[in-house]
């Protein structure tokens, strides 16, 4: 399997990451992606995100190889940005290829799941010159539970 | 040991990481955070709620119980928001 994981300022481009992932590849007969983006949720005006950096890439790089274990995936690609995003930017993107689509769907679910709860990244909204740090849900420790 | 601090930790305690030379009796996460307690006023701030702190040991996920040693680093942050 293929894995590609990169924490980035820069936008990226779902397209091209699907190509990227797809090229001379003739095995891949199902490719799921997961976006995230920027809500204008009551008055943001930005979105500031923060992490670990020793820490992140080998947690995701945990979690790509234990999705590898229980799919049969060809190939995987994360992608998480940091620093200030405005409303309708881009934050995330999940990419999984598989032979057929239930892994595929599945994993990236999984993966979406375990990056709210485990990847080690802070957001700090603001609104109007007002900053606050984002509450972690239990919602998403539920979801992440599915998984166990 | 190297401590490093993220989100509204940091804030509180107004550095993102320090080095610290620990006392014999600082052996597990918990021990460590009785004693930074005591440094000063953002470090009681910080620490007074365990329960809203997550700690990682050599950038793993721990518990409270977690051993720690000079070599290690300790990271304190609040529960994870990312994706």
């Amino acid at each position: 399997m293929t894995a590609r994981i990169s924490i980035q300022h820069e936008d990226f481009d779902v397209a091209e990451e699907i190509s990227a992932l797809t090229q001379d590849r003739t095995d891949i007969g199902a490719i799921v992606t997961f976006a995230g983006c920027v809500r204008a949720d009551d008055g943001l005006t930005s979105l500031t995100l923060e992490h670990y950096p020793a820490m992140t890439e080998r947690e995701i790089a945990g979690h790509v190889a234990e999705a590898q274990q229980r799919w049969p995936l060809v190939a995987v690609t994360v992608i998480h940005r940091i620093g200030t995003l405005k409303p309708g930017d881009a934050i995330v993107l999940v990419v999984t290829a598989s032979s057929h689509r239930r892994a595929a769907f599945e994993a990236a679910d999984f993966l979406m799941d375990y990056l709210k709860t485990q990847a080690p990244f802070w957001k700090q909204e603001e609104r109007g010159g007002v900053r606050h740090w984002v509450e972690a849900k239990t919602s998403d420790d539920d979801d992440a539970k599915r998984w166990r | 040991m190297t401590l490093l601090y993220f989100a509204w930790v940091r804030q509180k305690i107004g550095c993102s990481e320090e080095h610290v030379v620990l006392p014999s009796n600082v052996k597990t996460v918990a021990d460590l955070v009785d004693y930074l307690r005591a440094f000063g006023a953002g470090y009681a701030d910080a620490f007074a709620d365990a329960k809203r702190l997550r700690v990682a040991v050599n950038q793993n996920h721990v518990g409270w119980d977690a051993a720690v040693g000079a070599d290690d680093e300790v990271a304190f942050f609040p529960p994870v928001t990312g994706g």
